[in-house]
C-alpha cells in the first residue's frame, strides 16, 4: 500500500466537461427540435393553409390545455409517480363549474371553483400514494373510476350550457388580439387564453425545475428516492404537492376548456390522460425517473400539437394521426436503444 | 486423505477499480468442513459466486472429481453438484416452501405438467433429512430466518450437491437455532458431501470446521486443518498486518461531550444504546453484521422511529423526526449501502455533494451555480476526489471517488457529529487509505466521529475508543491502549474471552 | 398446490354471496337463471381479459394495448367474414387470435428485448393499433348486415343452459389455471415477477418470461375480439374504447399485487365477477347505470388498501427477544 500526500489538488478537475459535438447533437432537446423543424416544413409543403398565423393559433386551441396538466405530470413522471386521474378530474371540475355557473358565478368565480375542485381531488391522490403509502398508478386508476363516476352520478347525460359570456369570451376569443407593425414578418401574433397559460406556466416550471433547490430535489428524488431521503429531503411532503399541483392545474385546465367549449357532459376530457402521459415521454421525461426537462415537453407539446393540426388540415381522421403519435413515441425510445444494442453510440 | 471433489487453481476476477479474487488455488474433500475465513470484502462471496455459476472468473479452472468446468449459469453449477445458501437470502417470499425448493428445476411427469405431489413429497423427504419438519405447502412469508435457512439447505439437498456451499448461515440465528444447523451439516458431512463454511465467528468455525482457507484483499494468506492454528493465529493472518503502522492514528486532543445518547431504543431492532462522545474523539462500533449497529444509528439521524431513549447535542436535548432535523442540529450519516442510501449516481458530482443542504446555495430565488460550484470545488479537492469535471455523473467514477463524494455532502452541511457507516466497504486500497487518513483529519478538525465498521484493523487502528454490539445491544466496551484483537472479537462473537 | 381459494379471496366471495342474495332478496329476478346466464355472457370477456392482464402483471409488467388489440383483431376477424364469407368459422376466429398474438409479441418484443418500460410500449401502441383499425377498414365500419350468419350467430349459441362465450371463458380459465399452477412455464412467471434476482440465480430466463406473458395477453386479447364483435354485430374503431382500465381494476380488486408476483385465477375472476354483477345489478335494483363507474372506483382503491395491508413488510428482528416474539407469529 502506498502512503498518501496530503490531500491538495493531486488531480486537475474541470469545473465543466468540454462540449463536445456529439453529445450536444444526442441531447433530446435538440432530437426534438428536428421532429419540430420537419414537421412544419413537411406541413407547410403540403398544405398552403398551414403557415397561417390565425390557422396556427387556432390549432393551439386543440392541446393547450392538455399541454398545461402535461406541464404538472412531467415533474410527476420525474418523482416516479403518476396521475391517470388528471382527465377526471377535468369532469369533476368542469361539472362544478356548470353548477357553479347556473348559480350566477363570475369568471372569476368559475376558475375559482375549478382550481378549487382540483386541488380537493390533488389533495385525495396525494394523501392516498405518500402518507397510505399506495402505489400511484392503482390508485389514480382508482380514483379515475371515482371522480368520473361521481360526475356521472350527479349528472346522468345532462350537458352544462349556461354560462356568463364574458367567461366564454375568454376561453373563445384571442386573449392577445393581432397587431400589424406595417413591416411584414414583425407583428404581434393572435393568443388564446389558454396557449398564453401554457408558455407563463412553461416557463414557470422550467425555472422552478431547472434553476431552484426545489426543482433539483425533485431530480434527487426521481434518481433515487432512498438516498434523497438520507440527504434530508422530504420526498412525502414533495410528491404530496405535485399531486396537488396537479389536481390545480387539472381544474384550471377543466375552466379553460369549459369556456371554450361552452358546455360539457359527464365524458368531457375522456381518454387524455393517455395523450398527456404520451407528451411527457415523448418530451424527454424517463417514466424511471430523474430525467427530463421542461424544454422538451414544451417542444414535445408543440410537435404533437402541429403534426395533429397538419394532418387535420389534409382531412386524415385523428385516430390515424394516433398510429403516427404512438410510432413516434416508440420509435425516439427505441431507437438510442437499438442503437446502444448494435454497439453504435460509445458514450454512455 | 481422499480425493478432492472440488479444485480451484489460478482463479482470478476482477471488476472495474478492484482485483476481487487474485490466482486463487483451494481444494475442497468430500466429508470436510472447510472454513473460509476473511475480513468484508476479501473476496469470500466473489469466490462463492464464482463456483455457482453466477461470476465467470478472468482465469483459472474449475475441477469437479478431476473434469474441468466452465459455470455459464447457475444451472451448470447445478448439474455439476454444486449448490450454495446465500448470504443475502434470494428466495420467494409468496411462495410455497416446495417451490422455493424446486424452483428452477421442478419435477414434471411424462405429461410435461409440474408434478405437484411428487414436489411435496420430495420436499417433506429433504426437510425430514434435515429434521424440520415444515409443511411444504407454507408459504415462506410465514417461516421465521431460521425455518428459510433449512429451506435453502433442502434446495441445496435437492441438487443432490455433493459441495454445499453456507455463506454466514448463522448470521440471523439463535444459539439453539445454530445447534439444530450444526447437526445438518454434522449430517452432511456423514453422507459425504464437501462443504464449505464461511462464518466470522470464530467459535463456530473451531467447533464444526476440519480445514480453514484464509483470504485477505482477494488472495489466498493461509491454509491448513484447523487443528494446526490457535483463534489469535487465525486473526492475524486475517488481519494480516500491524495495524499501527497501516493506519497512522493522529494525535487529536479530546474536549468536551457534543452528543450524549441514552438509552436508545426501538421495538425489534436494538435497545438501550447510551454513550457520550466527545469532540475530536473517533467512537469504533464494532459488531458483527446484523448486530444492530446500523440500525441504531439510523434510528438517531431520524431515518427510522426511536421509540424510547434521549439524544442531546452540546447539551441541548434533540428532538429527531427526520432526517433533515438530524442535519439542522448538525449530525450527519454517511450510509454503508452506497450505491442505494449515499450517491446519486445519475447525477453529478457537484449537485451531489450540494444536495443536503441547498438552501445554502441559493442567492434570492435560484440555486446559484458558482456558490455551488465553489463548494464543491474546496470539498473535492480536500478529499482529493479523481474525476474529469465536477459535473461529471457519479456513475462513471470508481466506488472510493463516489465515496469521497458522498462524504463531501455531508461535510458540506457543517456537521458536529458525523456518522460514518462501513466507510470504506467495498473499495479499492488506494482509496481506503485516502478515507483512514481523511477521517483522522475530520477530528483533527474538531468533529466527533462515530465509526461502524465490520473490518477489526480500521476501528483498532483509527479509534479513541471502541463499543462492541451483539444482537441489538452494547455488550462492552474497550479504551484504545487496552484493548486486543481478540477481546474484540472475542465479545462481538460471544466467544470466551481469552487473553490476547 | 392447497385449495383454490386464499382467505382472501374467500372473504370477496362471501361479499359476492352475501351481496348477490341480498339484491336477489329485493329483486328476485336478479337470481332467475336467464339472468344468471346473461350476467356470465356480458362478464366473459371481462373474464378472460382479466385472466390474461393478471400474466402480464405478475411479471410487474402492465398491458394498456389490450382493448385497442381487441378492436383491431375484432375487425380482422370481421372483415374476413365480410369479404371471405365462405371460410370455415374457426379460421375466422383464428385470424382473431392470431392477429391478436403477433400485436402482443410486438409488445414482448420491444418490452423483453429492447427493456422500454411496459407501461411506455403499450401506451405507443394502444394508440397504433386502434389508429390501424381506420387504415385497415378504410375509415368504415363493418355491420352485422355485413358479417356472417354463422359469424354472429355462434356467441350466441347455447348449450347446456350457458352460452357459448361462457363456456369458453370456462375453459380458457381452466387452461389458465393448469398453465399458472401446473407448468414450469407457469411458476416461472411467479419467480420473475416475485424476486427477478433469486429467479436469475435459479437460472430462469426472464427475457423468455416476459415474452410468454405478452404473447398470451395479445392472443387472448384478439379471442375476446371476435366474441365481442360477433356478438355485438359490429366491428369499428371505437369498440372497448377504455376497456383496458376496467381489466386492469378487475385484477386488483381480485388481489393481483400491481408490484408482481402475486395473483391466483380464482381472485381475479371473482374481480371480474365483481365488476360484471355491479354492472348487471343496477338496472336490476333501478339505480342509474350512471353509478357503476363511482362504485368500481370506491372498490378498486378499497382493494388497493386492502392488498397493501397484507404486503407490508415487517422491521428486522435483531433483539433476542423480538426474534423469539417473530417466531411464535411465524
Amino acid at each position: 500500500m502506498n502512503a498518501m500526500p496530503p490531500s491538495e489538488s493531486r488531480y486537475t478537475v474541470l469545473d465543466a466537461a468540454p462540449r463536445r459535438a456529439r453529445d450536444v447533437l444526442l441531447r433530446w432537446e435538440v432530437i426534438l427540435v428536428i421532429l419540430l423543424v420537419l414537421t412544419i416544413v413537411v406541413n407547410t409543403i403540403v398544405s398552403p393553409y398551414f403557415l397561417d398565423v390565425f390557422n396556427l393559433a387556432d390549432a393551439t386551441f386543440n392541446f393547450s390545455e392538455k399541454a398545461i396538466i402535461a406541464l404538472a405530470m412531467a415533474l410527476l413522471i420525474l418523482v416516479r409517480q403518476i396521475d391517470l386521474s388528471v382527465a377526471a378530474i377535468v369532469a369533476l371540475a368542469a361539472m362544478g363549474i356548470g353548477y357553479a355557473a347556473e348559480a350566477g358565478f363570475g369568471p372569476t368565480g368559475l376558475f375559482a371553483v375549478g382550481i378549487g375542485i382540483g386541488i380537493l381531488c390533488g389533495v385525495f391522490n396525494g394523501f392516498l400514494v405518500t402518507y397510505a403509502g399506495l402505489p400511484s398508478i392503482v390508485v389514480t386508476i382508482g380514483t379515475m373510476s371515482l371522480f368520473r363516476g361521481i360526475t356521472q352520478v350527479i349528472l346522468g347525460d345532462q350537458a352544462k350550457t349556461k354560462y356568463p359570456p364574458e367567461f366564454l369570451e375568454l376561453g373563445q376569443s384571442y386573449f392577445i388580439k393581432m397587431k400589424e407593425t406595417g413591416i411584414p414578418w414583425l407583428f404581434i401574433p393572435p393568443i388564446p387564453l389558454s396557449f398564453l397559460v401554457f408558455l407563463v406556466l412553461t416557463v414557470v416550471f422550467g425555472i422552478v425545475l431547472h434553476k431552484t433547490a426545489t426543482g433539483r430535489k425533485l431530480f434527487a428524488i426521481g434518481s433515487n428516492p432512498v438516498a434523497a431521503r438520507f440527504s434530508g429531503i422530504p420526498v412525502e411532503r414533495l410528491t404530496f404537492l405535485l399531486f396537488v399541483v396537479s389536481g390545480l392545474l387539472s381544474g384550471l385546465a377543466a375552466a379553460l376548456l369549459t369556456a371554450r367549449l361552452g358546455s360539457m357532459r359527464s365524458n368531457i376530457a375522456i381518454g387524455w390522460e393517455l395523450d398527456i402521459v404520451t407528451m411527457v415521454i415523448l418530451g424527454g421525461v424517463s417514466i424511471a425517473g430523474g430525467v427530463g426537462s421542461i424544454l422538451g415537453v414544451f417542444l414535445a407539446v408543440l410537435t404533437l400539437g402541429l403534426v395533429t393540426f397538419g394532418m387535420s388540415l389534409n382531412n386524415i381522421p385523428g385516430q390515424v394521426v394516433s398510429v403516427y403519435i404512438g410510432l413516434l413515441l416508440i420509435a425516439v425510445i427505441a431507437i438510442p436503444r437499438i442503437a446502444d444494442k448494435l454497439g453504435l453510440r460509445t458514450s454512455r | 486423505m481422499s480425493q478432492p471433489i472440488l479444485t480451484l487453481s489460478g482463479v482470478s476476477k476482477s471488476f472495474p477499480g478492484v482485483r476481487a479474487l487474485s490466482d486463487i488455488s483451494l481444494s475442497l474433500r468430500a466429508g470436510r468442513v472447510t472454513a473460509l475465513i476473511g475480513e468484508n470484502g476479501a473476496g469470500k462471496s466473489t469466490i462463492v459466486k464464482v463456483l455457482t455459476g453466477i461470476y465467470r472468473p478472468d482465469a483459472g479452472e474449475i475441477r469437479v472429481g478431476g473434469d474441468q468446468k466452465h459455470f455459464s449459469s447457475p444451472r451448470d453449477a447445478w448439474a455439476a453438484g454444486i449448490a450454495a445458501i446465500h448470504q443475502e437470502t434470494v428466495m420467494f417470499d409468496e411462495l410455497s416452501v416446495a417451490e422455493n425448493i424446486f424452483t428452477g428445476h421442478m419435477p414434471t411427469g411424462s405429461s410435461r405438467f409440474v408434478d405437484w405431489s411428487e414436489m411435496r413429497n420430495k420436499s417433506t423427504a429433504l426437510l425430514k433429512r434435515i429434521d424440520a419438519p415444515i409443511p411444504p405447502e407454507f408459504k415462506l412469508k410465514r417461516l421465521s430466518v431460521a425455518q428459510k435457512h433449512l429451506v435453502e439447505i433442502a434446495r441445496a439437498l435437492s441438487h443432490e450437491a455433493r459441495v454445499v456451499i453456507m455463506d454466514e448461515p448463522t448470521a440471523a440465528l439463535s444459539a439453539n437455532e445454530i445447534d439444530d444447523l450444526f447437526r445438518i451439516v454434522e449430517q452432511l458431512k456423514a453422507e459425504g458431501r464437501a462443504i464449505v463454511f464461511i462464518s466470522h465467528k470464530f467459535d463456530e468455525i473451531f467447533r464444526i470446521a476440519d480445514d480453514f482457507v484464509c483470504l485477505r484483499d482477494g488472495e489466498k494468506v493461509g491454509e491448513g486443518p484447523i487443528s494446526s492454528v490457535t483463534e489469535a493465529q487465525l486473526v492475524r493472518m486475517m488481519v494480516g498486518r500491524p495495524v499501527d503502522q497501516v493506519f497512522p492514528k493522529r494525535d487529536v486532543p479530546i474536549g468536551d461531550v457534543v452528543l450524549s445518547v441514552k438509552g436508545l431504543s426501538n421495538a425489534t431492532e436494538y435497545a438501550d444504546v447510551s454513550f457520550d462522545l466527545r469532540k475530536g474523539e473517533i467512537l469504533g462500533l464494532y459488531g458483527l453484521v446484523g448486530a444492530g449497529r446500523t440500525e441504531a444509528m439510523q434510528g438517531l439521524f431520524g431515518i427510522t422511529p426511536v421509540t424510547r431513549g434521549t439524544i442531546s447535542l452540546d447539551g441541548k436535548q434533540l428532538s429527531i423526526n427526520s432526517p433533515s432535523d438530524a442535519i439542522a442540529a448538525g449530525i450527519s450519516y454517511v450510509p454503508e449501502d452506497r450505491q442505494d442510501q449515499g450517491a446519486i449516481l445519475s447525477l453529478g458530482i457537484r449537485e451531489n455533494v450540494t444536495l443536503a443542504n441547498l438552501s445554502k446555495y441559493v442567492r434570492g430565488l435560484f440555486l446559484s451555480r458558482s456558490a455551488e460550484q465553489e463548494a464543491t470545488r474546496s470539498l473535492g479537492r480536500r478529499l482529493a476526489v479523481k474525476a474529469a469535471s465536477w459535473e461529471q455523473r457519479l456513475g462513471e467514477l470508481s466506488g472510493g471517488n463516489q465515496q469521497k463524494v458522498v462524504i463531501a455532502k455531508w461535510l458540506a452541511t457543517r456537521p458536529k457529529v458525523i456518522v460514518l457507516d462501513e466507510p470504506t466497504k467495498g473499495i479499492d486500497v488506494g482509496s481506503k487509505a485516502a478515507v483512514h487518513d481523511f477521517i483522522g483529519e475530520l477530528a483533527q478538525d474538531g468533529l466527533a466521529v462515530v465509526l461502524i465498521s465490520s473490518e477489526l484493523p480500521e476501528v483498532m487502528g483509527l479509534a479513541d475508543r471502541v463499543i462492541v454490539m451483539k444482537e441489538g445491544r452494547m455488550v462492552d466496551e474497550f479504551k484504545r491502549g487496552a484493548w486486543s484483537a481478540e477481546q474484540i472479537v472475542g465479545a462481538a462473537t460471544g466467544a470466551a474471552k481469552e487473553a490476547a | 398446490m392447497k385449495g383454490i381459494f386464499n382467505y382472501r379471496e374467500l372473504a370477496l366471495a362471501l361479499i359476492l354471496i352475501v351481496g348477490v342474495a341480498a339484491i336477489g332478496a329485493y329483486q328476485p329476478v336478479f337470481l332467475a337463471w336467464e339472468n344468471i346466464s346473461d350476467l356470465l355472457t356480458e362478464t366473459s370477456v371481462l373474464f378472460m381479459m382479466a385472466l390474461a392482464q393478471m400474466v402480464v402483471i405478475l411479471t410487474r409488467g402492465i398491458d394498456l394495448s389490450v382493448a385497442a388489440n381487441l378492436a383491431l383483431s375484432g375487425m380482422i376477424a370481421a372483415l374476413v367474414s365480410q369479404y371471405y364469407p365462405d371460410t370455415p368459422l374457426l379460421l375466422m376466429i383464428l385470424a382473431g387470435v392470431i392477429t391478436g398474438l403477433v400485436l402482443g409479441l410486438i409488445n414482448g418484443g420491444l418490452i423483453a428485448f429492447l427493456g422500454i418500460p411496459p407501461i411506455v410500449v403499450t401506451l405507443g401502441t394502444l394508440a397504433v393499433y386502434r389508429g390501424m383499425i381506420i387504415i385497415i377498414a378504410k375509415g368504415d365500419q363493418v355491420n352485422a348486415s355485413e358479417m356472417g350468419v354463422e359469424f354472429q350467430a355462434f356467441p350466441k349459441d347455447m348449450f347446456l343452459g350457458l352460452t357459448s362465450p361462457v363456456w369458453i371463458a370456462i375453459a380458457v380459465s381452466i387452461l389458465f389455471w393448469v398453465f399458472l399452477n401446473n407448468t414450469r412455464a407457469g411458476r416461472g412467471l411467479y419467480a420473475v415477477g416475485g424476486n427477478p434476482v433469486a429467479a436469475r440465480y435459479c437460472g430462469i430466463d426472464q427475457r423468455k418470461q416476459e415474452l410468454l406473458a405478452y404473447a398470451i395477453s395479445g392472443a387472448v386479447a384478439g379471442l375476446c375480439g371476435y366474441l365481442w364483435v360477433a356478438r355485438y354485430g359490429v366491428a369499428y374503431s371505437e369498440i372497448a374504447n377504455g376497456y383496458e382500465l376496467t381489466v386492469i381494476a378487475a385484477c386488483v380488486i381480485g388481489g393481483v399485487s400491481i408490484g408482481g408476483g402475486v395473483g391466483s385465477v380464482a381472485g381475479t375472476l371473482l374481480g371480474a365477477l365483481f365488476l360484471g354483477i355491479v354492472m348487471t345489478a343496477l338496472p336490476v335494483l333501478q339505480i342509474s347505470p350512471f353509478w357503476q363507474m363511482a362504485i368500481s372506483g370506491a372498490v378498486i382503491l378499497a382493494a388497493v388498501v386492502i392488498n397493501a395491508r397484507a404486503e407490508k413488510r415487517p422491521e428486522k428482528l435483531i433483539l433476542p427477544e423480538a426474534r423469539r416474539i417473530g417466531r411464535v407469529r411465524a
